[in-house]
């Protein structure tokens, strides 16, 4: 479904993020892509949705190379990957409904579908009391949740989530954690960075290993090993 | 969905003009100081043309005929005159009305009444007074009555005196002027408007500025150009609407406010010898408010809604 065809990345500074990587990733599964902070976990994930280009080499989204795609097909394909970001990257000055709500809007949602679908996305992830807040009104942990819900809420076919538990304490943790595999449960592909041990484990599936920008190990049901 | 998309980004952009309060209130301050500027522009160009045509209207040549002239002579001399190229208008003004003119200018001051009964008869000769179309072609038209031999049947001179000389300082420095002060003018109001868009366009640029993350995320989120900058152009133009309308109601008030000044400081005796100064500017502005309606709330929606259009595009390329 996504295939990372000898990428390499060098930013203009001259670090080397990404050096000749390849790997494959089957529909419906969990990869969780582990490594030190630096080894090119977030770099592959802004390489898929084109955050970022790549200095050589393609990405492939099924047969797509994603880099080759027009303003208008970009977005196409940005709305068949539901993204939660690091940051959380919420609209500060929309509230929590219209968060989500825009995901819904941009990909061309009825007014009905968005008015059901909202409240019921914020019951997955626990937060339908905070439905009105502004983000700032929120915990780190809720604003995770909130951002799950934004990459969920469209019914993506893949789910990549960047370090979504590097701010959070171990409750929060396990929480996300749960919901994202409830996700990959119900047929999302569901690509996840971290560099918690106990993240790892508790997923408990595929794990790409990465260091200093190369892949060091792919092992199907995989421990943290570094 | 071309609706819902509109009615969607219409609705946002409402939402935003109201939460972003701070920013919404610097962008119309703004826009309403360069809109006051052209609404100033054009205040200052309508006063400036009403007195140019009234200076304009009082210069002209008085022909000043002798007593005896006959009327016949006089009424042929106009006719020749008014197929003058250069001549705009002739007025004759002939002795009788010259006459009741001056009773009824004075007719309470009795001692002026009683001097001109111990004059006796008609004391006042008739005249023509000539407007020519441009104040530079006084010149011409003073050349053609003194080449012209205007005598009556007895060979003797009807024309007593042309007061051309005693306007001609006047008129010529007139001529002189106008074109120094239109083009002065313009390029002050062209500069200005300048200014105004480039400070306009600033502001509108750092608003945008400070939303730059939540434009990336819109875009990485998957919405298209047209969702994520429109909200943008219709906050922006609605910065323009509310600034033309505080403008607009600035306007009506110094209007208002600079014809009772003008009132009070004249007095009104004399200002009402003065049309040109009295309600100039409100009657102008009322007379004329589709225009500046339409100039005031057009450079606002445009000077808004532009800026916001161009200062977005730059985030648009996640």
């Amino acid at each position: 479904m996504i295939y990372y065809d000898k990428v390499s990345k060098i930013y203009p500074d001259k670090s080397v993020a990404l050096d000749n990587v390849s790997f494959g990733v089957e529909p419906k599964e969990f990869v969780t892509i582990v490594g030190h902070s630096g080894a090119g976990k977030t770099t592959l994930m802004k390489l898929l949705i084109a955050e970022d280009y790549p200095t050589a080499g393609s990405v492939f989204l099924e047969s797509t190379n994603v880099h080759s795609l027009n303003k208008k097909q970009m977005s196409k394909l940005r709305r068949r990957i539901g993204t939660v970001f690091q940051d959380y990257r919420l609209i500060p000055n929309k509230t929590i409904y219209e968060n989500i709500a825009f995901a819904m809007e941009a990909s061309g949602h009825t007014d009905h579908e968005i008015s059901a679908d909202v409240p019921h996305v914020l019951e997955l992830v626990d937060l339908a009391h905070k439905i009105w807040n502004f983000p700032h009104e929120l915990s780190g942990g809720e604003r995770q949740r909130v951002a799950i819900a934004r990459a969920i809420v469209t019914q993506p076919d893949i789910i990549i989530a960047d370090e979504p538990t590097g701010n959070l304490d171990p409750t929060n943790t396990f929480e996300i954690v749960r919901i994202l595999k409830k996700i990959n449960e119900m047929g999302t592909t569901v690509l996840l960075t971290t560099h918690n041990k106990g993240v790892v484990d508790a997923v408990g599936g595929r794990v790409i290993t990465m260091e200093n920008g190369k892949v060091i190990r792919d092992d199907k049901s995989g421990k943290y090993i570094l | 969905m071309i609706f819902t998309t509109f009615k969607r980004i219409t609705r946002t952009g409402f939402v935003n003009f109201w939460r972003n309060g701070f920013l919404s209130f610097a962008a119309i301050v703004v826009i309403t100081l360069s809109l006051s500027a052209f609404g100033g522009l054009v205040f200052a160009s309508a006063f400036g043309r009403s007195l140019l045509t009234d200076v304009k209207n009082k210069v002209d040549i008085n022909v000043y005929f002798t007593l005896t002239a006959p009327e016949a002579d006089i009424l042929s001399l106009k006719k020749e005159i008014e197929a003058l190229p250069e001549v705009a208008d002739v007025e004759y003004v002939s002795a009788d009305q010259a006459l009741s003119a001056f009773k009824d200018k004075w007719q309470n001051n009795a001692l002026i009444m009683q001097g001109l009964t111990e004059v006796g008869g008609n004391p006042f000769p008739a005249a023509l007074n000539i407007k020519a179309k441009d104040p530079g072609q006084y010149g011409n038209i003073a050349n053609f009555l003194t080449s012209k031999n205007t005598e009556d049947q007895d060979g003797t001179p009807i024309i007593d005196k042309v007061n051309y000389e005693e306007n001609k300082i006047i008129i010529d420095r007139l001529s002189a002027i106008i074109p120094t002060v239109e083009q002065v003018g313009a390029t002050i109001a062209l500069i200005l408007i300048l200014v105004a868009i480039i400070i306009v366009w600033n502001t509108i640029r750092l608003i945008i500025y400070t939303a730059r993350d939540e434009i990336s995320v819109m875009k990485l989120v998957g919405a298209s150009n047209i969702y994520v900058r429109g909200p943008f152009v219709v906050s922006g133009i609605m910065y323009g609407v509310v600034s033309a309308i505080l403008t607009l109601v600035l306007m009506a008030g110094f209007a208002y406010w600079s014809d009772s000044i003008v009132l009070r400081l004249a007095g009104v005796d004399v200002a009402a010898n003065f049309s040109l100064i009295v309600n100039v500017l409100s009657a102008y502005f009322v007379h004329n408010f589709p225009q500046i309606f339409i100039l005031i709330m057009g450079s606002g929606i445009l000077l808004g809604g532009v800026s916001s259009y161009v200062a977005a595009r730059k985030y648009l390329r996640v």
